[in-house]
């Protein structure tokens, strides 16, 4: 009997030896069925093979390519093996998720839309058709969902202003430019189960009266491009886009756009610029990408997350989405734990799970075993919290309250050898690189922030500097026009608030005195 | 090793501007499918490419040089990229960067003498579970360690 073995294509579990595990199978020439998924976001556990069996599959890993031919004889005569993990769909790390947006992603085969139709997928389309514009958009205002880039602004909101606003053109643009370190949500959706981000955009064209949509996937995401061009090919195929799709009287085409390099370019308005082919230069509000944006035109721009979410919510899931959470932040977030960890990965949950139970139980502490010293949630802009605020809830509100933000969801975890001052450095520098140059407070302000940091650092007049680099962060915060240089200050005073030590302050205030 | 990129001819990159010129707002998709086909942008397509697009030099200059991706000469044979953002720092990145830039002689964001590397900086390939991150020639690497370093490095020195 042909054994059906799941190996995933994700670009992480390549990263660390997928594909050279895959060829070793296929060159046993064994009675074997190899389907490449996405992963399950276990990513310690990767390259993670999983086997079919009559108990549901069956985990293996993390497994090597060495480790193929005993693996498969264990597999074949049912006999145990080392890396045996048990059945998948019982292992803690998941059995403690609540996966909405990721039910599907390592489960199905991405380059299969009868497989995405087996498990649930276009149920959402299906039911959308049904509804007028107005009722669709009632269902995401029900879910409570808000961007998942970051901002956290209601989509219901947006779409019902650009449904409302006339145009002869109107476009659905989805956001993955995925530039925040430490996050890879965007990334395992679109090469785990791609043609939900197309049915989340179909649903979205529907309600909005849009019949063009574009994907801007960041090159540094060479096999999302690669697996949303093919879920596209195939979704067209099908008549799930293109010219009245589904028979109905609604005509929505996809086209993926790749970006450059310019991490700005995940800001909503300079990503618009970057689609219509310019300097990706930050635009000024309003007017709003929703009354004039791609080619001036009425615009959803939201986030890969956020659309992905959408087929639950209009499947009749938007009740059931706003039932969990915490506060105004409704459903679930799929939150990524990177950095020094020892268990590094996806963990879709409700909000409202604090930043302690993330970091050690969740991801178990640090890889090097040394203590967990500060966590910078949120990517670059992000601020770093110490292990005093770990009772703060993983919601939007409760981490502004506490002067940081949750963005995308991305938690990068450092331990006590970090040198905060660097990190501080660091956001100034990345500032600098990536400023688009609109505003001076971003422009001028991170070389200046570099320059001020580095003579602190130095030991020079420490006090009238940490004046300069505080007032300096005021600046950028009120003065800048995006997220860019508005959250820079984050990751900088977050590090001289809960790190003063690591800027010589402590010490060198009282050598003053 | 021969190029996998074929040399720039005036006609070859008028055709390949054709191919994309109707694409609504396709500056980007030009771009990249010059730097594609010749593995870099030479400065003489950039008139060609505001001609077709009706705009001016100025302007598609200013898009060339907005983006870091596209480059204004060829890369070496290799091209290693070491992920220098936050969660691979977390992960030891600082120190394979500064081991890289001793073995291979060059400051990240330059080519060896001979033409062999080029060693740039990348800020996040989205493998920060598996951190410090790589990129080789297009090829995705997790979990760098000295020892993968130093095997890449041969790779590339071959």
């Amino acid at each position: 009997m042909t054994i059906r073995i799941f190996i995933p294509r994700d670009a992480g579990a390549i990263a660390v030896g997928a594909d050279e595990v895959a060829a070793a199978f296929e060159q046993t020439h064994a009675a074997i069925e190899i389907v490449r998924t996405g992963s399950r976001g276990l990513y310690w556990l990767e390259p993670m093979v999983e086997v079919a069996t009559d108990a549901g599959r069956v985990a293996y890993g993390p497994v090597m390519e060495a480790d193929v031919p005993a693996l498969l004889a264990a597999i074949q005569s049912g006999g145990d093996h080392a890396l045996r993990l048990g059945v998948t769909d019982d292992l803690p790390w998941l059995t403690k998720q609540t996966r909405l947006t990721f039910a599907r992603c390592g489960v199905v085969d991405p380059r299969s839309i009868e497989d995405y139709r087996a498990h649930d997928g276009y149920q959402g389309l299906a039911r959308a058709l049904t509804l007028t514009s107005a009722e669709i958009i009632a269902d995401v205002t029900t879910s409570g969902l808000r961007g998942r880039g970051g901002a956290g602004f209601p989509t219901g909101i947006k779409w019902k202003t650009v449904a409302d606003t006339s145009a002869d053109r109107k476009f659905i643009v989805c956001n993955a430019d995925e530039g925040d370190s430490g996050t890879f949500a965007d990334r395992m959706i679109m090469e785990g189960d791609p043609f939900v981000v197309i049915e989340g955009m179909t649903i979205a064209g529907l309600a909005v009266g849009a019949s063009k949509g574009y994907i801007y996937i960041r090159s540094e995401y060479p096999h999302a491009i690669v697996a949303m061009k093919a879920a596209i090919a195939a979704a067209t195929r099908a008549n799930y886009l293109g010219a009245k799709i589904c028979g109905s009287a609604h005509s929505f085409e996809l086209e993926v756009r790749v970006g450059a390099g310019a991490y700005v370019c995940g800001e909503e308005t300079s990503l618009l610029e970057s689609l219509e082919g310019k300097r990706g230069i930050v635009r000024a509000k309003p007017p709003l990408p929703a009354h004039k944006g791609l080619f001036g035109k009425p615009t959803v721009i939201n986030n890969v997350l956020s659309l992905a979410t959408i087929p639950y919510i209009l499947a009749g899931g938007a009740q059931k989405y706003a039932d969990c959470g915490s506060g105004r932040s409704r459903g679930t977030m799929p939150i990524q734990i990177a950095g020094n960890v020892k268990h590094g990965g996806l963990f879709e949950v409700a909000f409202g799970i604090t930043l302690g139970e993330i970091v050690d139980d969740i991801a178990g502490g640090t890889l090097s075993g040394r203590p967990v010293r500060a966590v910078q949630v949120g990517g670059p802009l992000g601020a770093y919290f110490p292990r005093e605020l770990f009772d703060t809830p993983f919601d939007y509100e409760a981490f502004a309250k506490r002067d940081g933000l949750i963005g995308h969801g991305g938690i990068v975890v450092f331990d006590d050898t970090v040198d905060m001052s660097k990190q501080a450095r660091f956001a100034m520098e990345f500032c600098a690189v990536e400023s688009c140059g609109k505003c001076t407070p971003c422009r001028i302000g991170s070389t200046r922030g570099v320059e001020t940091i580095d003579k602190i650092r130095r030991g020079e007049r420490v006090v009238e500097n940490t004046a300069v680099l505080t007032d300096l962060c005021n600046t950028m915060k009120f003065g800048s026009l995006c997220a860019l240089g508005g959250f820079t200050p984050y990751p900088v005073m977050s590090a001289l608030k809960h790190f003063p030590d690591d800027f010589g302050a402590a010490t060198r205030l009282q050598a003053a005195e | 090793m021969t190029s996998a990129y074929e040399a720039w001819t005036a006609d070859r990159g008028a055709e390949i501007i054709a191919e994309h010129q109707h694409v609504e707002g396709g500056a980007l998709v030009i771009l990249h499918a010059l730097q594609e086909t010749f593995g870099y942008v030479p400065e003489a397509a950039i008139p060609m490419v505001a001609h077709a697009l009706n705009r001016s030099r100025a302007e598609i200059h200013g898009v060339f040089t907005f983006y870091h991706d596209f480059r204004r000469e060829p890369a070496g044979q290799h091209v290693l990229k070491l992920c220098r953002a936050e969660a691979c720092q977390a992960a030891g990145g600082d120190a394979l960067a500064a081991r890289a830039e001793q073995k291979l002689g060059v400051k990240i964001g330059h080519t060896t003498g001979d033409g062999r590397v080029t060693l740039e900086p990348i800020y996040c390939l989205g493998l920060c579970a598996t951190a410090p991150s790589a990129m080789f020639d297009g090829r995705v690497i997790g979990r760098l360690d000295t020892a993968r370093l130093d095997a890449l490095m041969a790779e590339a020195q071959r």
